[in-house]
């Protein structure tokens, strides 16, 4: 049994790692996108509000991306220390893969930060936004990579396994265009877009409520309605995707997140209920009859397959997969509405106005990084207990680290991760709770350096705020 | 695939990870001493000079970090699953000090108290001198060994903590310092420029004797080490290190009494960079020694042969940018009056 025990506690790890990491990543994929956005329009229109938008975000991307770095790094070596097994069986096909991220997105990212956080005094407007631009780039190119990693454990192919049982590669587009990627991608990233827009929107709503006329907090509410009502539709047509996608490749994802045992031509949508593992039933079922074969097949009578048609041991834990993606599914269509109440009230001009609709968006600060936290929990517990679908067992993945020492490590991350990443967010609310004013200034540190050689040209000292830039810090 | 026969995969791919490993030691190498500084450096004001120095680089330094673990992991996947567990508590150790010195940078200038920035200035000091400490632990304990049985660590869980390792430990630590000390002294001017050259002097006594120390204990884990080092043809390539290592001694020490601002850092560096060339001369050709070389611990062919594409192209591209974001912050940094 105790062998078990390591295993789920190295599991417990790296869902808890990586449970924090992923919400990170996530901020600063839809900020630095944001971000490049605000700078744009600032470049082009010249209004100052966009300026002091951008510099008013830039100071929280900066924590965020602070608190991914490192808690990256720690995942980048977690797979050797907790998952050696893993590594080594896989390390041919995924590192290869990983290694590319860091080649073309981490540099990318790192190289270019230090301009786009500290620089705008040094280079001047234009090659500023190259920066920021290129920074959004590389969390994108950083995307790519990592969810063409997952979907590959998720849906394998392009592979041979040799003797020794390693995964050895044979044909690397087949291996990094799988078959999960093309939906799993772009599912991600408008998830990490809908999560910034709704914390964006709701720091925009929250200042609202205190002063109407903040000119920054009415762009930035705005901003994110639209985001709302554009992006969360089409995030909700990707999840169908999603759906069919998985129901083809990994059946028995979908039925522990449908919480349905029996295949069947007419399977209902449960609403909500508990999937039972031992007496394998889901308890409490509120169902509506063929909804489920309907949304699942596109025929009102397809086929799904249910839990009994996959032995016991290759059952994921159904009760977490069902609640989880209820959750998401929910907030999704929540997020929607309030998308398109905020279009109804933006016609009748009352969008800045109307408290209710401020206050629920306060409230759903964190609804898009639930949502995304749910989705993550359907697709990476609903396909155990493999790590590589159909392949590799986590039971063989493990590295032979017994339990003490994986309960201490994981004490030790909880306590770091609780310590840090609590202080880290609550000076991210400290940052938000503030409100954005006119002449908003940079992120700290600014840099004075005695040689810095570029004379502010006349393209810098007549470009909108440049001035302003360069005053003291917050 | 593009698998050509005249080229050792692994043995090209050992030298750029190699270099990722080299160019992390110098590039966060004075980052971390930075931080180790703080010990002895306790004034806010200058702690914030030291920081403005690094702090538009150091997610770049630390990326050096991640490549050299990915690259390992890509392509020499056994010997990463192999080391990682071999050094469980080290690592763990290390990623934890960092965690913590990371935020730093940004945590300390939004700390509203002081008691909050007091805090996060000892969290940088702390992460920065646990994590030099635990890398020279991991130096020292894959130089001592590590115990393989198959293609796993069959090791206990404190095989690593020896009287050499701690002492690899403690020699990072100081020469980490001593980068810090010489990059302060490159950037910065006035009193703190002046505090550091002592360090410095104080640091480069205590390095030079750590290297010693470490040089003539290395030969004795592994007879393979001493023959390496002291047997024909080898002795060629060997001798000239403690000769040069010598002359960048006096030149540290030289440029430090004449009050030179970048001398000292060249010498500081270009002692790291004869210290890393004679590991390598250990430990070539394995990767875990005793028992995998670096073609045991390969990953197959078409792996090393689809990443090294990427990298032929991108190192090159990557250093360039890199250069010009270090050329972008060049110069003296001021002490901040604006700063409150």
């Amino acid at each position: 049994m105790s062998g078990i025990d390591a295993v789920f506690l190295a599991r417990a790890q790296f869902a808890f790692t990586i449970g924090f990491h992923i919400v990170l990543p996530a901020f600063s994929i839809g900020l630095a996108s944001y971000l490049m956005v605000l700078e744009g329009l600032w470049l082009r229109t010249g209004r100052h509000v966009y300026q002091d938008l951008f510099q008013y975000w830039v100071k929280a991307f900066a924590l965020v991306f602070a608190m991914g770095v490192v808690s990256g790094l720690v995942m980048s070596y977690e797979f050797g220390t907790n998952w050696s097994a893993f590594a080594d069986k896989a390390g041919p096909v995924i590192g290869p893969l990983m290694g590319y991220e860091v080649l073309t997105a981490f540099f990318l990212e790192a190289g270019f930060l230090g301009i786009m956080l500290f620089g705008l005094r040094k280079v001047g407007p234009a090659l500023h936004f190259t920066a920021t631009c290129v920074v959004a780039v590389g969390t994108l190119i950083s995307a790519f990579w990592i969810l063409s990693v997952n979907s590959w454990m998720q849906t394998p192919q392009g592979y041979s396994i040799a003797a020794d049982g390693r995964f050895m590669p044979a044909d690397w587009a087949a291996i990094i265009f799988n078959p999960s990627f093309f939906v799993r991608l772009p599912h991600m990233v408008l998830a990490a877009y809908l999560s910034v827009a709704f914390f964006v929107g709701a720091v925009g709503a929250w200042h609202l409520l205190r002063d109407q006329k903040n000119e920054a907090a009415r762009t930035m509410f705005s901003m994110a309605m639209w985001m709302a009502v554009l992006v969360a539709p089409v995030q909700i047509v990707l999840g169908d995707f999603h759906g069919l996608n998985t129901l083809h490749h990994q059946p028995a994802k979908v039925a522990a997140l449908e919480g349905d045992w029996e295949t069947s031509n007419a399977a209902p949508l449960i609403l909500f209920g508990w999937p039972d593992m031992k007496n394998e039933r889901t308890d409490y079922e509120l169902a509506i009859p063929h909804l489920g074969s309907l949304i699942l097949t596109h025929e009102w009578n397809g086929e799904v397959k249910g839990l009994k048609d996959f032995a016991p041991a290759d059952r994921p834990y159904a009760p977490v997969v069902f609640w989880a993606f209820r959750v998401m599914v929910g907030l999704g269509f929540l997020m929607a509405a309030v998308g398109v109440a905020g279009l109804v009230l933006r016609r009748d001009g009352a969008l800045y106005r109307t408290v209710w609709l401020q206050r629920i968006m306060v409230a759903m600060a964190p609804a898009g990084f639930i949502a995304l936290l749910s989705g993550w929990v359907v697709t990476e517990v609903g396909r155990q207990p493999f790590t590589i679908y159909g392949v590799l067992r986590t039971a063989d993945s493990v590295s032979p680290i017994g339990l003490p020492g994986v309960a201490t490590s994981l004490a030790a991350f909880a306590v770091v991760y609780l310590i840090v990443y609590g202080a880290g967010f609550s000076y991210l609310f400290a940052l938000t709770r503030r409100p954005p004013l006119p002449g908003e200034r940079g992120p700290t540190p600014e840099l004075p350096t005695r040689a810095a050689g570029i004379a502010p040209g006349p393209a810098m000292s007549t470009a909108p705020g440049a001035a302003s830039a360069s005053g003291a810090r917050a | 695939m593009m698998t050509l026969p005249w080229l050792d995969l692994p043995l090209v791919w050992a030298t750029l990870i190699a270099f990722a490993v080299l160019a992390y030691v110098v590039l966060d190498g004075f980052d971390l001493g930075c931080g180790i500084l703080f010990a002895v450096e306790h004034e806010a004001h200058d702690r914030d000079v030291m920081v403005n120095t690094i702090a538009p680089v150091w997610d770049g330094n630390e990326t050096w970090l991640i490549l050299g673990g990915g690259g390992l992991f890509a392509v020499f996947p056994l010997a990463y699953a192999v080391i990682m567990p071999a050094l469980y508590p080290a690592i763990i150790g290390m990623l934890l000090a960092l965690v913590f010195r990371g935020v730093a940078f940004e945590f300390r200038f939004r700390a509203q108290s002081q008691a909050g920035r007091a805090t996060w200035d000892f969290a940088f000091f702390g992460g920065s001198a646990v994590a030099a400490l635990c890398q020279g632990l991991t130096l020292g304990g894959i130089l001592q060994g590590v115990h393989v049985v198959g293609r796993a660590y069959a090791g206990g869980w404190w095989d690593w903590l020896t009287p050499f390792t701690v002492l690899c430990g403690v020699a990072v630590v100081v020469g980490y310092a001593l980068l810090g000390a010489c990059w302060l002294i490159w950037r910065t001017e006035g009193p703190l420029q002046h505090r550091c050259r002592r360090h410095a002097r104080n640091l480069g006594v205590g390095t030079l004797a750590a290297i010693l120390a470490v040089s003539v204990w290395t030969p004795f884990l592994n007879a393979s080490f001493a023959h390496r080092w002291f047997g024909w043809p080898g002795i060629v390539l060997t001798s000239p290190v403690p000769v040069l290592v010598a002359l960048l001694a006096f030149g540290l020490w030289i440029g430090l009494k004449r009050e030179h601002h970048l001398t000292p850092l060249l010498c500081a560096l270009g002692s790291f960079v004869l210290c890393f060339v004679g590991l390598g001369i250990s430990l070539f050709p394995h990767i875990v020694p005793p028992a995998i070389t670096i073609w045991d611990a390969a990953a197959p062919p078409a792996s090393q042969a689809f990443l090294l594409v990427g990298a032929i192209v991108l190192v090159p591209i990557i250093l360039v940018y890199t250069g010009y974001a270090y050329w972008v912050f060049r110069g003296k940094v001021q002490p901040d009056a604006g700063y409150h």
